[in-house]
């Protein structure tokens, strides 16, 4: 076992872990976040997309103890008291989202898209987008929430600005 | 899918890390893991030790080489996404911003580095064509010290580099080439895939009308990256219009041995890269 120590949504964990265990398998089983969730299970198609360290990880294909100091947020940290974050308030509003499986992880690839880059094209957030897959190819609304989410966004930043 | 139980070593340092290596008779080197965790998860691989490299410091970054002309040195952990991000790299080294920008997908660029893909030599990695066609130097550390491998003898076979058991690659040296144009051909059927074959090509043009140099590699036409030496020859001199490229690039997969698989066989993949090696050199030439 390994002693690993992270921050994950804001709370500090400590926990003895084995080597071979996934982040993803920590967050679920032995945090209970199953609001992330194991898609393909073989890093492609994006579902279980966490930040570390404030970059975008697929969290199947990262080991617990790599993440050993660092700072995880999954979906079930973005939102700030009882508001949805701005991505999720869109995936709602355009309905971008059918089974809805695929929906943790896009939100949090586009997290890390608009944080890269605040106003995408519609081409950039489908390159920002490729490494995650809806298996009820619904990307339509998912391209038209990402850029709900910019608008809106840098509306009320422009509005806090003036 | 979990890998096979393993003992696990964090080194800080890379003589740490040597050590470690030295210790073992069944150690893997864990960098980005984008490829590793892979192969252990589904049980290609169960070593005994995995010795984690990435908090040594030391192994990440971009520096310029003091009085190498503009010769620009990688650390073996830096991650794809800092390379995409450098000036130097974007400005300086066209071809190999290009190709990392076509790893993967950004997760995977986030965690997976250009050491890791080199040291790993998977054929359709897109790393290891253009390292060889910018004929990049591998800086490997071992017992006896650092060594420098060129691109050519790095890569010996299938999986296989000259990185020994007990070696780890520390660092990645690319010339400068200024003034030359790029492009990086990549064909694959779904945006995050591992390419069928892609083709790397970067050329010098005398005045501005005719080719006087060509470095051309290739990804996935073979057990590791080839050049295409014969090609590259037949390219200078000659004025980039598409017949007169075409018909060089026609010879493009002479003596390569591609794989065939479910995106395509082995002749597919031989003619693609006549198509991509064309576009390729014709776009750095900037005649496209």
């Amino acid at each position: 076992m390994t002693r690993i120590e992270l921050t994950v949504d804001g709370a500090k964990v400590v926990d003895d872990v084995e080597p071979r265990l996934l982040l993803v398998q920590y967050l679920r089983e032995q945090l209970g976040k199953t609001g992330t969730v194991i898609g393909c299970d073989t890093a492609s198609c994006g579902a279980c997309t966490v930040h570390l360290d404030g970059h975008s990880v697929k969290s199947c294909n990262v080991l617990a103890v790599q993440a050993d100091g660092a700072e995880v947020t999954t979906i079930e940290g973005i939102a700030t008291n009882g508001e949805l974050h701005p991505l999720q308030e869109a995936f709602r509003e355009c309905h971008a989202l059918q089974c809805g499986f695929c929906t943790p992880g896009m939100i949090m690839q586009s997290a890390d898209l608009l944080a890269e880059n605040p106003h995408p094209t519609e081409a950039q957030i489908r390159e920002g987008l490729e490494g995650n897959l809806c298996r009820c190819t619904g990307y339509q609304n998912i391209v038209r929430a990402v850029r709900y989410a910019a608008d809106a966004t840098s509306a009320t930043t422009d509005g806090g600005a003036a | 899918m979990i890998p096979a139980p393993f003992e696990y070593a964090r080194p800080t340092s890379v003589d740490e890390a040597l050590g470690l290596l030295a210790g073992s008779d069944d150690a893997k080197v864990l960098a980005g893991g984008q490829s590793l965790l892979s192969v252990l998860r589904m049980r290609l691989n169960a070593p005994e030790l995995v010795v984690d490299i990435g908090r040594i410091d030391a192994l990440r970054g971009i520096r310029e080489v003091a009085g190498g002309g503009g010769a620009i040195e990688i650390g073996a952990m830096t991650p794809y996404h800092e390379i995409l991000a450098s000036d130097e790299i974007r400005t300086g080294l066209r071809l190999l911003h290009d190709a990392v920008a076509e790893v993967g997908d950004p997760q995977v660029r986030h965690r997976g580095t250009l050491g890791g893909s080199l040291a790993h030599a998977d054929p359709a990695g897109d790393c290891g064509a253009v390292a060889l066609a910018l004929g990049a130097e591998m800086v490997i550390a071992g017992p006896g010290g650092e060594r420098v491998v060129p691109a050519d003898e790095f890569f010996q076979d299938l999986f296989t580099t000259a990185v020994g058991e007990d070696e780890l690659l520390v660092a990645v040296r690319f010339p400068g080439y200024p003034g030359w144009g790029s492009r990086y051909e990549k064909f694959v059927r779904t945006a995050q895939d591992w390419p069928i074959i892609a083709v790397g090509a970067c050329v010098r043009m005398a005045d501005g009308k005719t080719i006087s140099e060509a470095r051309i590699g290739l990804t996935n036409m073979g057990p590791t990256p080839l050049r295409a030496r014969a090609v590259e020859e037949a390219l200078v001199g000659m004025t980039p219009t598409a017949e007169a490229v075409g018909a060089a690039c026609a010879a493009v997969a002479d003596g390569t041995s591609p794989p065939s698989d479910l995106n395509g066989d082995a002749d597919y993949r031989r003619h693609l890269a006549t198509v991509l090696a064309r576009r390729a050199v014709l776009a750095a030439a900037g005649a496209a």
